[in-house]
């Protein structure tokens, strides 16, 4: 009894310091990301071989109760506007040939169901890895005759994340067989590992020593990618991968690499095989 | 122990601890940087200032609770004072890497052996002025309070 007394008065104590210093080391939460009740997710699976990790987490599990039940209904996630609005842009014509992404792939929850899964892919026209977005690019310039997006223009982000949602629930897969995939995986693991910036920080330091603790009242994650682009409500936006490297890269105090330079193709390579066989959640939901 | 007198290099040279010269934890840096003492206010505004020290971001300080959402990702503060001494402290802030390796993620405030391609802005810039260590330094040695 006086031990059980003793215990109360020291969780007590100790709840109380964290209430006045902020948050402690606290583990991924323990709970499953079912979409709308009807999709049970994939949020933590084994690493595939060669991976730091034993296991691979989800984002999701190291947000707050609010933001993962945001992400859980689709009513609710802000993300789904942008979805809807990928929705309009996808029937949209555009350009001298007078084409949509409809005219050619018609129906995309049959046509682009799974492809967003698998990117990057080799492209062996251009030599390097394609995203969605080099790809969809690619596409309006040689197929619609139209311009290519500009990094993160709306409507890339609003395409991108429509095309992404159409894999809700299946397996983030890249193909490294593929072309040079390989040596490209080698390069964006050299830039995983590098130090960066007047902070003297590689993206490792934080996702890989450092995750599930906090850096101010940001829970450190495992930087997994199957949620972009995703919703974050810091910047109450849409945020692609190589908008949420650069930020990173900034925050390190370095210069930050061209969205979609060959630098930060590679790392997209590797990041998203070090997430190999989570759930593509576009859009996530995130802090 | 190694002693270094970094009064002699002045606060504008480099600081220039030979790599791999001891083992970490007998690094110091004895002697004020500037000759002038630190002022623990300023130290503890330093602390807290995200464009200066931002050691909030990472430490926990009791003393601090003002400030909401402070880190976790290295030890708390609290007690500092009984567990390095002054000289200690400012070895570890000026490089942190020369006290506990390489792989540390604390960043070193008053050294130029940084990252790649550092940003325009701070090129050739340490994150703090020797001023701004000492200050630090005069702060920390007054948390003496071990944590709970």
């Amino acid at each position: 009894m006086n031990n059980a007394k003793t215990g109360l008065a020291a969780t007590l104590a100790l709840a109380v310091g964290l209430a006045a210093v902020g948050p402690a080391h606290s583990d991924p939460v323990d709970d499953t990301l079912v979409i709308d009740g009807e999709l049970e997710m994939v949020t933590r699976v084994k690493a595939p071989e060669g991976h730091p990790f034993d296991e691979v987490i989800s984002g999701w599990h190291y947000r707050t109760d609010e933001t993962r039940a945001l992400e859980a209904d689709t009513f609710q996630n802000p993300g789904m506007l942008y979805t809807q609005r990928g929705e309009e842009v996808w029937n949209t014509v555009e350009g001298e040939a007078g084409k949509s992404c409809a005219s050619c792939h018609e129906d995309a929850s049959a046509s682009m169901k799974g492809v967003g899964a698998h990117y990057p892919k080799w492209n062996a026209a251009a030599g390097k890895p394609f995203n969605l977005e080099l790809q969809i690019n690619d596409c309006r310039v040689s197929n619609m005759q139209a311009e290519p997006y500009k990094f993160d223009d709306p409507d890339q982000k609003a395409l991108v994340t429509f095309v992404k949602h159409q894999s809700l629930g299946m397996p983030m897969q890249i193909d490294l067989s593929e072309g040079e995939m390989q040596q490209w995986w080698e390069r964006g693991k050299e830039r995983y590992y590098l130090r960066m910036g007047q902070l003297n920080l590689a993206c490792a330091t934080c996702h890989e020593n450092y995750n599930g603790n906090y850096i101010r009242a940001d829970h450190l994650s495992q930087g997994n990618v199957n949620g972009f682009p995703t919703y974050r409500l810091k910047q109450a936006n849409m945020v692609s991968l190589h908008n949420r490297f650069r930020g990173c890269i900034r925050d390190t105090r370095a210069e930050q690499p061209k969205a979609f330079s060959d630098d930060l193709m590679a790392l997209e390579v590797y990041v998203t095989w070090r997430g190999t066989g989570l759930s593509i959640e576009t859009p996530a939901v995130r802090q | 122990m190694l002693k270094i007198g970094l009064a002699a290099f002045g606060a504008c040279l480099p600081m220039s601890i030979p790599a791999g010269a001891q083992t970490a934890s007998d690094a110091t840096a004895e002697t004020s940087m500037t000759g002038v003492p630190g002022d623990p206010d300023t130290g503890r505004k330093i602390l807290a200032d995200r464009k200066l020290g931002n050691c909030l971001a990472c430490h926990t300080v009791s003393d601090m609770s003002e400030h909401p959402f402070q880190g976790d990702v290295g030890p708390t503060l609290d007690g500092v004072a009984n567990r390095w001494a002054p000289e200690q402290l400012r070895a570890i802030l000026v490089d942190a890497k020369m006290m506990f390796g390489d792989q540390t993620i604390m960043p070193g405030f008053y050294t130029l052996k940084v990252g790649v391609d550092v940003a325009e802005p701070f090129q050739g810039e340490r994150i703090l002025t020797a001023q701004q260590v000492e200050d630090v330094v005069a702060y920390l040695t007054t948390l003496t309070k071990d944590p709970n």
